[in-house]
């Protein structure tokens, strides 16, 4: 079954998730943190459009709910919280431009041909669409892993595991229609609570270096333990 | 119920109270009170599991493999607090945290008691999830509590490296999930255990292999499976010592019972393909790397509570590889080394919090003389570390002699390797810990107020283990074996 054959709901949710992969790349690279939030918030308003179109495609009922809950979190409170402690951390002017861009592209793209590999055992199953959207949100998740290696500074790291978190949603929604509503909140309790902790973490972490370059974390390393 | 419901809820109504109470004299005895309150329904709740087999409802189900760790968690948890009391009243004067530090500390202590205790009892893989990822959080906190540079860079490293990892497992729960699908009707059963393991044969074996591989990656980052081990050294080395006992004696458990009820449902999926054991191969793989890498480093370590985390990866990665290797005396074995290892390290480290208070530093080269100074802790200390290594007559002999006994078995040249891992890890030990206990005080050192009730119970406790498995824990043990293994082994 060629992707053109698919119904169109689903060639809108894959198009859709493309969206949302290319949003992971821009924010793979982006340069200035305020830039970086605000592609987040992008993400995050793709992912519950995604959410809406599968619950009217005929999903259940309680994704209208996680939809909305999306919104209000992915979109709003957590762009929200990071603007306000970029503000109160004199950070809104700070650039930070990605390191080696040609390689670090190059090694994402890597991921996204790795993704449609692992997702490639599904085809057996003609599961053309499922695959499809596997195969984006692992990359997605996989290319937030990449950003918080490559991306030395706290917030862009925080931004990095957020964004992960967004494709492991992208999967739960769009390959089965949302997990149980009861986990789906637990899920969103936990990310609410780090996110706060993350804040928390940020004017420690600036105490403690004067800066939010985690590179510069550098004191529990098994030689500097040695040379002691 | 009853006894479920309290034997969880109770330590979160802790934390909400302790999050509001002012006093950190009361707060320290409440903190007691309640981990004693939640052992008394947990010992309630395994008579009950002894009577009937297994307690399900409300999506918890806690069945033979669980209420031994349901009780094992309660216990340490309860022995902890009542060592943590003075010990964190200590650090309070000594000025390294405040009244509100102190708070923290407590609430934080229960609420990362509920997490536990919810992911041992619960039946939803996807409240697992939550509840693992709730104890990073819980957790993350107390690591930085000293607030020096290194406990910030400690926390932080442990913070995202968990977090990514307990990330990768969720996607593999989505997997589970989805594999799940097309085999319910109920969608809402779909991360039901029980449930699912019923239908395991059904399962679509390519995506649970798949799947299995984002769990053991990512829960494995929580068991400290080299090389996902990195935040393991520094948040064991950098937090309360009371937080040390406890990550070690019981967070690397429950992930790693995570993991196994993972396995068993894969195992039932990929049974009639062509590698029914993929995931058993692949814990064996990343425990025996576990086992031997952390035995190496043992040897380089200069912070006392670093190294013995490394000793605990080592445990952890021998488990991880006997679970892998199957069977009913690998898992038997790995059952009570679950058990031993978690009293007799917690033990340790209760230990080395009081020894690091004697010596006014952590680094290895200034703790000297401990017998000489403050009898108690130093042969504690020593006996303790005679117990992880593995020395007759206590209980952790017991259970690496069984894992080597199913290796011989089933894998033979692997027998070289465990056995060449533990001589290392042993010399690894008692290098450090030679000069450590005996030799000559330096001047000035006195003892300090120490509680060495807890250390002496669970020093006994794996001796009595040791000597005679008592006849209803020998039970409890084989049903569990029973139910992963597939066989009994008495």
């Amino acid at each position: 079954m060629t992707l053109a054959e698919l119904p169109l709901l689903q060639q809108l949710l894959l198009v859709l998730a493309a969206l949302v992969l290319f949003t992971s790349f821009v924010l793979l690279e982006q340069a200035r943190l305020v830039s970086a939030i605000h592609a987040f918030a992008w993400q995050g308003a793709l992912i519950a459009a995604i959410t809406v179109i599968v619950a009217t495609g005929g999903g259940a009922k309680h994704l209208y709910f996680s939809a909305l809950l999306t919104f209000m979190l992915k979109v709003l409170l957590i762009p929200w919280m990071l603007h306000r402690q970029v503000q109160r951390l004199d950070l809104e002017r700070h650039t930070q431009a990605l390191r080696r861009p040609a390689l670090v592209i190059m090694a994402a793209v890597a991921l996204v041909v790795f993704s449609y590999w692992l997702a490639l055992p599904m085809v057996a199953q003609e599961l053309t669409f499922t695959r499809n959207i596997v195969a984006v949100s692992l990359a997605i998740v996989l290319i937030g892993l990449l950003m918080m290696v490559f991306r030395p500074q706290a917030v862009l790291q925080v931004l990095g595991f957020m964004s992960m978190e967004n494709g492991l949603f992208l999967a739960a929604v769009s390959t089965t229609q949302g997990m149980p509503l009861l986990v789906e909140l637990g899920v969103a309790f936990d990310v609410l609570v780090a996110m706060v902790l993350f804040g928390v973490f940020f004017l420690q972490i600036r105490d403690s270096i004067e800066s939010l370059d985690v590179d510069r974390l550098n004191r529990l390393t098994e030689t500097v333990e040695n040379e002691r | 119920m009853t006894a479920v419901l309290l034997t969880v809820f109770a330590p979160l109504a802790g934390a909400l109270v302790l999050a509001l109470l002012r006093s950190s004299y009361w707060a320290g005895w409440l903190n007691v009170a309640v981990a004693g309150l939640s052992l008394t329904a947990s010992a309630w709740l395994a008579r009950l599991v002894a009577l009937d087999g297994e307690i399900a409802g409300l999506s918890f189900r806690v069945d033979a493999f669980n209420v031994y760790l349901v009780v094992l968690t309660a216990f340490v948890g309860l022995t902890t607090s009542i060592f943590s009391r003075p010990y964190m009243a200590h650090v309070r004067e000594t000025q390294r945290t405040g009244a509100g530090g102190l708070r923290v500390y407590h609430a934080m202590y229960q609420a990362f008691m509920f997490t536990m205790l919810l992911a041992l009892t619960t039946d939803n893989l996807g409240v697992l999830w939550v509840a693992v990822e709730g104890a990073t959080l819980s957790t993350v906190l107390l690591v930085s509590l000293y607030r020096t540079p290194e406990a910030v860079e400690a926390a932080w490293k442990y913070f995202i490296l968990c977090g990514v990892g307990i990330a990768l497992a969720l996607f593999g729960t989505v997997l589970t999930y989805f594999a799940a699908l097309h085999v319910l009707d109920d969608p809402e059963a779909g991360l039901t255990w029980s449930v699912l393991y019923g239908h395991a044969s059904d399962l679509e074996p390519a995506v649970m292999g798949i799947a299995f591989v984002f769990l053991l990656v990512g829960y494995g980052t929580k068991i400290g499976l080299v090389p996902m081990h990195q935040w393991l050294p520094d948040a064991h080395s950098e937090g309360p010592t009371p937080m040390s006992a406890v990550l070690s004696g019981l967070l690397l458990n429950v992930a790693l019972y995570a993991v196994i009820r993972f396995k068993m449902l894969t195992d039932g999926s990929l049974a009639a393909t062509t590698t029914p054991q993929l995931a058993g191969y692949m814990l064996m793989a990343f425990g025996m790397l576990s086992f031997l890498v952390a035995g190496l480093f043992l040897h380089r370590q200069r912070d006392v509570k670093r190294m013995f985390s490394y000793s605990s990866i080592e445990h952890m990665g021998l488990m991880t590889f006997a679970f892998g290797l199957g069977g009913p005396l690998a898992t038997f074995g790995a059952l009570l080394h679950m058990l031993v290892h978690s009293l007799t390290k917690s033990a340790i480290f209760v230990t080395v919090g009081h020894a690091t208070h004697i010596a006014g530093t952590q680094d290895i080269d200034h703790i000297r003389g401990l017998i000489r100074t403050q009898p108690a802790v130093g042969w504690s200390l020593l006996i303790g570390v005679v117990a992880i290594a593995g020395f007759p007559p206590f209980g952790v002999f017991t259970s690496e002699f069984l894992l080597l006994t199913a290796t011989m078995d089933a894998q033979p040249w692997f027998t070289i390797a465990l056995l060449s891992g533990l001589a290392v890890a042993f010399a690894g030990l008692f290098r450090h810990l030679q000069p450590m206990v005996f030799g000559a005080a330096p001047e000035g050192q006195g003892p300090v107020t120490a509680n060495m009730l807890p250390v002496m119970t669970h020093l006994a406790l794996v001796l009595w283990l040791g000597l005679a498995i008592p006849p209803f824990l020998a039970r409890w043990l084989d049903r569990a074996t029973e139910l992963i293994a597939g066989g009994h082994l008495l």
